[in-house]
């Protein structure tokens, strides 16, 4: 089978579908690979690197979409390029079905089989081919370069002999895959970063990247499916606005990857805040391409607000890493063969998941939307723990306060019955003692450490060898006597306890040790 | 030495004794705390001996100093040899013969009491008090033989059921009870009739109570036996009017009776029927209960094992009874310091009732000298296992379940667990497929984290750490 690689025409487009590293992979899958001649020039990948690594450099896009079985793209097809493509064939590139309706039509009649990468479902089976985490990783990346770029002064603090540099202040809204770059960009660049997005559960990746995660004092949870997050209600965007309002007067830069999918993206910096950053403060709009989220993008261009503040909508930052971009792309792309099959094996099979979800058009029928998975990404947290245990152990807590209220009653009246049962004087005063004993060891007992049980255990043995005072008492009596040899067999009994007790409790204490 | 020194020396003795159990509240003060009773025991040995009765006659005549000796000397042998050679694994059975030679000396005290020839049997408070004081006596002692004798596996783990044994318990109770009455009806010397075949019900209570008890539930009896021990002193001190035996009989009986509270909590079950015997036994056939487990088993081997623990950072061990019974205790000490070494954060977990004693696995670590700064409580270590990236399970099944949790069916149902299938990957040594002291399949095994190492605990922990040598 051949797959095609042509030159992208796009203006200001860089990025190329292949790589010579990744066409070697494809070649190892058994594939023929077909290149454009200046195909990868824009990402410095030269012609002869291709043929280095064996492909078929073709001069013109012609030869392309006629021979090859597979046409692999970065950017959606120009109607002219679709107008050039033979019947049968397999395209594989960013389509955007929902925004090009026109573009499927044309590809339609033109009765070639598309599978769009930026429909593959964001399912954990399918991120080695999730080209659009690739891209906003990139894009996430380079937000910051571009930011420092255009920011006046360093990211990092410094103190120097000439005086302290404070290091910059960088909002990140929206910790998605290119917020996360941004983040970690951002901190190894040592600018002080902080972040804020409407899924709770994105905290932790936050927080394990260095930022510091901003909440709002609202209780909503704006996980959506398919791991982006969902339209909010309106109290908690104005809370959120206050927010932003606030960090907008304390941070150099700010950048934002709001996007909620089929929608234009959210307004979340207004004039008003990037009236409110001091001159020279970036705002990098990463969402510039669906409608951007400030107010004053615009879209592809660098702008300077009246007050200095530069806002940048650039819509291309994956292109100006062509590279590296390219070599990410480009192991989607493999990733997605390797799944479909091979070369021996390939097949546009329905029944894959991934494939169906990325699937546009087969044998010029429209195929998209496919019928839903009901796969969100990334998984929900597990359900919290059944009920049952802790309502059980409620009813447990309730009996154990009767139990409580009846051993106190209990207790109560066995205390009358001795006053009025009149005993002596001698046995009251025992009873003081043992009642006043038994609550100091009460008290002491709950202090020992679990560790300590054992111990604990043979050295109450060892005490309650005490005993051997009540047989001393009883053995001075004539010797034959059974009391006397009852006792006396008593304190030996006791005495194996108090000395064995002591001993092996001394044994145990020495081996603890930190 | 008048009476007045004796009781001053006595008081003196208490507050050591008491010293002494909250010494052991940690790690740092707990040999002073032992030196505490010691001292406490001598004062208190040496004050009986020197001392007088309030009627200012000598505790002891010289008769008496010899019989002292020839008793004295011989326990003292006995106990220092038992100490010194009992082997850490065996505690359980140690503690509990000691607390039968409690209950005996109990028994043997207040005999010898009631047979006093100067002892003044019209008095009821003091019959009763020597009543009493056998009764319990006798309980503990027959009991603690009967647990000494499971744990050393001379007789079986397995709860002996006999029919109607509740009824059976009450009938015994009752007729000891009546024959109460009958002692305390007749006169003089006559008493000791009853009072001999109530100590025989009661040594028959005492066998059957424990009879009845599996041997997972082992940790509570032998707390309930300790508390029973010290409320055998407590009432020997009432029958001789000594405060020293009544307050330090109810040190010891109320730290038996926390620990076993300790231990019921720690098992779901309720205090009452601990304490009254019987227990663990009302499930009948437990192993029929709860939900039916599906999924499948996933084997492990040794290499696998030894390059989980390499690549780990945070490895929680929790040890259990097989890990006592397969002596891999010292292998596991040695893995434990290698990976320390090299900078894992390696920890244990101890569930309350792992082992058959309070306490149990702390002490053989201890004496594997694993430093005890890293063996952690349950509570402790509960809420880290979601960060931890591998657990080690070592001869511990039910302490593990997570039926205890989410299956209110389950017979541990309420049981607090460890929660180690929460960890990335948990590794399950066990030495074959059965299921715990409980009965009780463990869901744990089947989950997909859950790797299964099967085999002796010892041979398998030696394999891995000769693997960590090379």
């Amino acid at each position: 089978m051949k797959i095609g690689i042509p030159k992208e025409i796009h203006p200001g487009e860089c990025r190329v579908a292949a790589t010579p590293k990744t066409v070697a992979r494809l070649q190892k899958f058994g594939f023929e690979v077909l290149v454009q001649s200046q195909a990868g020039v824009a990402a410095s990948f030269t012609d002869e690197a291709y043929r280095e690594a064996g492909c078929t450099i073709v001069d013109s896009a012609d030869a392309i979409w006629q021979q090859s079985d597979i046409a692999m793209k970065v950017r959606p097809p120009t109607e002219a390029e679709v107008d050039q493509m033979r019947q049968g064939l397999h395209l594989i590139s960013f389509i955007w079905p929902g925004q090009n309706k026109p573009l499927v039509e044309r590809l339609a009649a033109r009765k070639v089989d598309v599978l769009a990468m930026d429909k593959v479902p964001r399912i954990s089976r399918a991120q080695k081919l999730d080209a659009l985490s690739s891209m906003a990783n990139i894009a996430g990346y380079r937000s910051i370069i571009e930011a420092a770029v255009n920011f006046g002064r360093m990211f990092t603090g410094q103190i120097t002999a000439a005086g302290k540099m404070p290091p910059a202040k960088v909002l990140v809204i929206g910790a998605g895959v290119a917020g996360l770059a941004a983040i970690g960009a951002a901190k190894g660049l040592g600018a002080i970063v902080r972040s804020f997005d409407t899924r709770p559960v994105v905290k932790e990746q936050v927080e394990s990247m260095g930022a510091e995660f901003l909440e709002l004092d609202f209780e909503e949870d704006g996980t959506g499916e398919g791991g982006y997050a969902k339209v909010m209600s309106k109290a908690f965007i104005e809370a959120e606005m206050a927010l932003f309002l606030e960090q907008a007067k304390e941070v150099d830069i700010i950048v934002t990857t709001a996007l909620i999918p089929g929608k234009r993206a959210p307004i979340l910096i207004t004039t008003e805040m990037v009236e409110a950053m001091a001159p020279g403060s970036v705002v990098v709009d990463l969402a510039a391409e669906q409608g951007g989220n400030c107010q004053l993008t615009k879209p592809g261009e660098r702008y300077v607000h009246t007050n200095g503040v530069i806002v940048l909508g650039y819509t291309d930052l994956p292109s100006r890493m062509a590279a590296q971009s390219s070599q990410l792309y480009g192991s989607n792309l493999c990733h997605l063969l390797d799944d479909m099959g091979r070369a021996e094996n390939y097949k546009i099979n329905l029944e894959d998941v991934v494939v169906r979800g990325a699937l546009v058009l087969k044998d010029g029928e429209l195929m998209w939307p496919p019928p839903k998975i009901a796969d969100p990404s990334p998984p929900k947290k597990p359900a919290p723990p059944p009920e049952p245990a802790p309502v059980a152990a409620a009813a447990k807590k309730e009996d154990s306060g009767s139990s409580v209220s009846i051993s106190m009653i209990i207790a109560a009246a066995a205390l009358v019955g001795i006053g009025v049962a009149q005993p002596d004087n001698e046995f009251l005063a025992h009873l003081t003692v043992f009642v006043l004993a038994c609550f100091v060891g009460y008290q002491i007992i709950w202090n020992v450490a679990p560790a300590l049980h054992t111990p604990l255990m043979s050295v109450t043995n060892a005490i309650s060898g005490i005993i051997i005072i009540g047989g001393m008492l009883q053995i001075s009596g004539d010797s034959t006597s059974y009391a006397t040899i009852l006792g006396a067999v008593a304190v030996f009994i006791a005495t194996i306890n108090i000395a064995g007790g002591f001993l092996v409790t001394q044994r145990m204490l020495k081996m603890f040790r930190r | 030495m008048p009476y007045s020194l004796t009781t001053v020396l006595y008081i003196a003795a208490s507050i050591l004794f008491i010293l002494s159990l909250s010494g052991l509240s940690q790690q740092e003060t707990a040999r002073r705390g032992n030196l505490f009773g010691i001292i406490g025991m001598a004062i208190a040995i040496v004050a009986t001996m020197l001392g007088t009765g309030t009627t200012g006659d000598a505790n002891l005549s010289d008769s008496g100093y010899m019989m002292l000796l020839i008793s004295v000397l011989p326990g003292v042998l006995i106990g220092a040899v038992m100490a010194a050679r009992v082997a850490m694994t065996s505690m359980p059975e140690l503690v509990a013969i000691l607390h039968s030679f409690v209950g005996a000396a109990a028994v043997l005290v207040g005999l010898a009491s009631f047979l006093d020839p100067n002892a003044n049997h019209a008095d009821v408070v003091h019959n009763v008090e020597v009543y009493i004081g056998v009764f319990i006596g006798a309980i503990t002692f027959t009991g603690s033989v009967i647990a000494f004798l499971k744990l050393r596996g001379s007789i079986g783990g397995k709860p002996l059921m006999l029919p109607a044994r509740h009824l059976l318990n009450l009938a015994m109770v009752g007729a000891c009870v009546y024959f109460g009455y009958e002692f305390l009806t007749v006169h003089g010397a006559e008493g000791l009739t009853p009072l001999l075949i109530m100590t025989g019900i009661a040594c028959v209570i005492g066998i059957h109570m424990v009879m009845a008890i599996g041997g997972a539930d082992m940790p509570v009896v032998v707390s309930m036996l300790n508390s029973y021990s010290g409320w055998a002193a407590a009432a020997a001190g009432f029958m001789l009017s000594n405060d020293l035996l009544i307050i330090t009989g109810a040190l010891v009986g109320s730290s038996g009776a926390i620990l076993s509270y300790i231990m019921c909590k720690a098992m779901n079950r309720s205090f009452l029927s601990v304490i009254l015997g019987g227990f663990g036994s009302d499930g009948g056939a437990p192993a029929a209960k709860g939900k039916k487990i599906e999924g499948e088993i996933t084997e492990f081997n040794v290499d696998e094992a030894v390059a989980l623990l390499k690549g780990s950072k945070n490895i929680v061990v929790v040890p259990g009874y097989g890990m006592a019974v397969a002596q891999a205790q010292h292998s596991l000490s040695e893995v434990t310091k290698i990976l320390r070494k090299s900078g894992a954060n390696f920890r244990f977990a101890i569930h309350p009732v792992a082992g058959r004693l309070p306490g149990h696995m702390n002490v053989l670590l201890a004496e594997a000298n694993v430093p005890y700064d890293i063996v952690l409580e349950m509570e402790e270590i509960n809420e880290d296992f979601p960060e931890t990236d591998a657990v080690f399970v070592i001869g511990a099944n039910d302490i593990v379940n997570p039926s205890a949790l989410d299956d209110p069916a389950s017979p541990i149902a309420g049981m607090p667990v460890l929660e180690v299938w929460k960890a990335k990957t948990v590794v399950v040594m066990k030495r074959g497929r059965g299921t715990g002291y409980a009965g009780v399949d463990n869901p744990l095994f089947y989950k997909e984290n859950t790797r299964m190492l099967f085999g002796d605990a010892k041979k398998n922990v030696d394999a891995i750490l000769g693997k960590l040598r090379d």
